[in-house]
């Protein structure tokens, strides 16, 4: 096993005894390489996480992990109104001993983190005050600087509004591509799978899921029948070159449902 | 290089504020102790109470004859000095053990007395005093008090799934309303001679001062104080939450467990001496982090200095201008009450931020 690889196999979990979530549950993904997790609402995604994380114990199974592992919560409140700098300081946790303080090497790589993600001007602004884009950049930075060879990130663009996703999908690839770090995404958004991750499971019920490359998972069948709505592929032109995605068959515009109605 | 100029700029600004405050701090609370000793209904110079303070703490006599009567020389070692040390350190174990709970809890608005820590110590004190137990065990069976009603709270908060929120404060009053009720049975059963000594522990008072009592609370207080303190950057991590924190590397459980222990023996300390004296350490966190931000290296020692003074004025006030030894505690509690409530009102209008 390499550093940064990362699986799981006949992972289970209940919340009361025989009660399970999600069952016989497997998968893997190795270094540089990115997994997506879908599944509705309710069907344990973040559970699923924090399985992988290691934060909670699964009812059965195992999840191997080679190397340090880094996580980027839902944007969350925090109850004071730390600065940025503060923030990302914490991610440095690990490297400081329990009766220490931050040093100065500790606080200068935290500002590197935060220049990098385009945030080092915010460093003594208060947490609170930035918008949720900014935040999770923030997050992004403290994983950075926790040197992590794993990031598992739960549902990084929920909050978001479209613009500060594409932003934050931008930043998922190149984590991946340049720093080569493992990550392990959830999302709601199949496209957001379909546009930066090489594998996806599919969390499609207690004992069922879907796991593998991309292209071969993310199926118009498959995601109808996760989201119990109709899929279609469809292509658009980005940057002038042609590609295509997969998405819902939504309820219509008012206006279109009434136009078709006249014919 | 502009990014290596920006750090050079915060470390230097960041730091130097923050050893500026604590500087400033220190000098204002040893300047308040010693002016502390001067007043009262026997008042003397500031040259007078500084040489006799001098030749206390000194090994060695001063060099100079110094003709003071020997009724100065007690005023000042028996009465005022334990007296002002007593309320030093009372508001230092106070304000460390408010911030913190408040980072542990990550809630901003609880304190020793609302999570049931200093009513478990009273009942614990409460239950030495009723079996006619040496001082020491009093503060023995306060800490275990203490200490088991910080854990029951903390765990009713959980099993109820709302450790951080108003579920914390809410199991915080079950559990204290409990001890203040055997605190209360206490009074019920006790003979005349233990309910004199009963009914200092609700009201709150310095007036048990003695170099005894003085050394019972310096011990827990400097001990646990200095272990908080080294571990005062941890909260900042605990503040985030349990799986946040678990994620970036941090041993919740057992941290937390290891303060709350020292908070209880705090805690226990000082109520065990003086008694309850109120919201102490729920109101002076709030003004630390107006002083110097929410980040607990700061905030942590900001929190102490401050308490002490504020318990310190506070006792003085009575002391000196009332004269009638009002407890302190009853006091601390009457004006820390419009600030509490101005936070509260702060906190539900602005949302649950910092200040």
């Amino acid at each position: 096993m390499n550093l940064g690889d990362f699986s799981f196999g006949n992972l289970g979990h209940a919340y009361l005894p025989d009660k399970w979530i999600f069952r016989n549950y497997g998968g893997e993904v190795s270094r540089g390489q990115i997994l997506s997790l879908l599944g509705p609402n309710g069907s344990g995604k973040t559970t699923l996480l924090k399985i992988l994380l290691g934060a909670l114990k699964p009812t059965e199974g195992t999840v191997k992990v080679n190397g340090q592992v880094a996580f980027v919560p839902q944007l969350f409140q925090v109850a004071f109104d730390y600065t940025a700098l503060d923030m990302v300081l914490m991610g440095r946790a690990k490297n400081i001993g329990l009766f220490s303080q931050p040093t100065k090497e500790d606080e200068e790589a935290s500002l590197r983190a935060l220049e990098q993600v385009g945030l080092a001007e915010m460093a003594h602004r208060p947490f609170h005050e930035m918008s949720g884009g900014q935040r999770q950049l923030i997050i992004f930075a403290r994983a950075l600087v926790a040197e992590a060879d794993i990031l598992i990130l739960d549902e990084p663009t929920s909050a978001l509004d479209l613009k500060n996703q594409n932003a934050i999908l931008e930043w998922i690839d190149r984590l991946a591509r340049q720093k080569n770090l493992t990550v392990i995404f959830s999302t709601h958004h199949p496209h957001h799978a379909y546009a930066v991750a090489d594998r996806a499971l599919l969390m499609l019920g207690e004992s069922n899921y879907a796991a593998g490359a991309v292209n071969d998972v993310l199926t118009e069948s498959n995601l109808s029948k996760l989201y119990e709505l109709p899929f279609r592929r469809v292509c658009y032109e980005y940057k002038s070159q042609s590609v295509e995605t997969l998405i819902p068959v939504l309820r219509p515009t008012k206006t279109a449902l009434a136009s078709a109605e006249s014919y | 290089m502009f990014l290596k100029k920006y750090i050079a700029y915060t470390l230097q600004y960041s730091q130097r504020r923050q050893w500026l405050v604590a500087l400033i701090l220190t000098f204002v609370l040893l300047a308040t102790i010693v002016l502390s000793i001067c007043i009262g209904p026997y008042p003397m110079s500031i040259w007078k109470a500084g040489s006799i303070l001098a030749n206390l703490s000194l090994p060695w006599s001063l060099p100079v004859d110094l003709p003071w009567p020997i009724r100065e020389l007690t005023v000042i070692q028996v009465i005022r000095l334990p007296r002002v040390l007593l309320a030093t350190l009372v508001g230092l174990g106070l304000g460390m053990s408010g911030a913190a709970l408040q980072g542990l809890m990550r809630n901003p608005l609880v304190g020793p007395d609302l999570v049931g820590v200093s009513s478990g110590s009273a009942m614990g004190g409460v239950l030495a005093i009723m079996l006619d137990w040496p001082p020491l065990a009093v503060v023995f069976l306060a800490f275990v008090g203490g200490l088991l009603s910080l854990g029951a709270t903390f765990r009713l908060a959980q099993l109820a799934k709302s450790s951080d929120g108003i579920g914390l404060i809410l199991a915080g009053i079950f559990v204290g309303g409990f001890c203040l009720s055997c605190v209360g049975l206490g009074f019920f059963l006790a003979n005349d001679a233990q309910l004199n000594a009963i009914t200092f522990w609700l009201l709150g008072t310095m007036t048990k001062a003695t170099q005894a009592t003085v050394w019972l609370v310096a011990i827990p207080t400097l001990g646990g104080g200095a272990i908080l303190m080294l571990l005062r950057w941890r909260l900042n991590l605990l503040s985030l939450g349990n799986d946040d924190a678990f994620a970036i590397g941090v041993k919740v459980s057992s941290l937390r467990f290891a303060i709350i222990v020292v908070v209880s023996l705090i805690v226990a300390a000082q109520v065990s001496v003086a008694g309850i004296i109120g919201w102490v350490g729920l109101v002076v966190p709030h003004w630390a982090r107006m002083l110097v931000g929410p980040d607990h290296r700061k905030m942590f020692p900001a929190s102490a200095l401050l308490g002490a003074l504020f318990v310190l004025f506070v006792d003085n006030f009575t002391r000196v201008v009332l004269r009638s030894d009002v407890p302190t505690g009853v006091l601390t509690t009457i004006i820390g009450t419009p600030f509490i409530c101005f936070m509260f009102w702060k906190k539900q209008t602005k949302g649950w931020v910092g200040d």
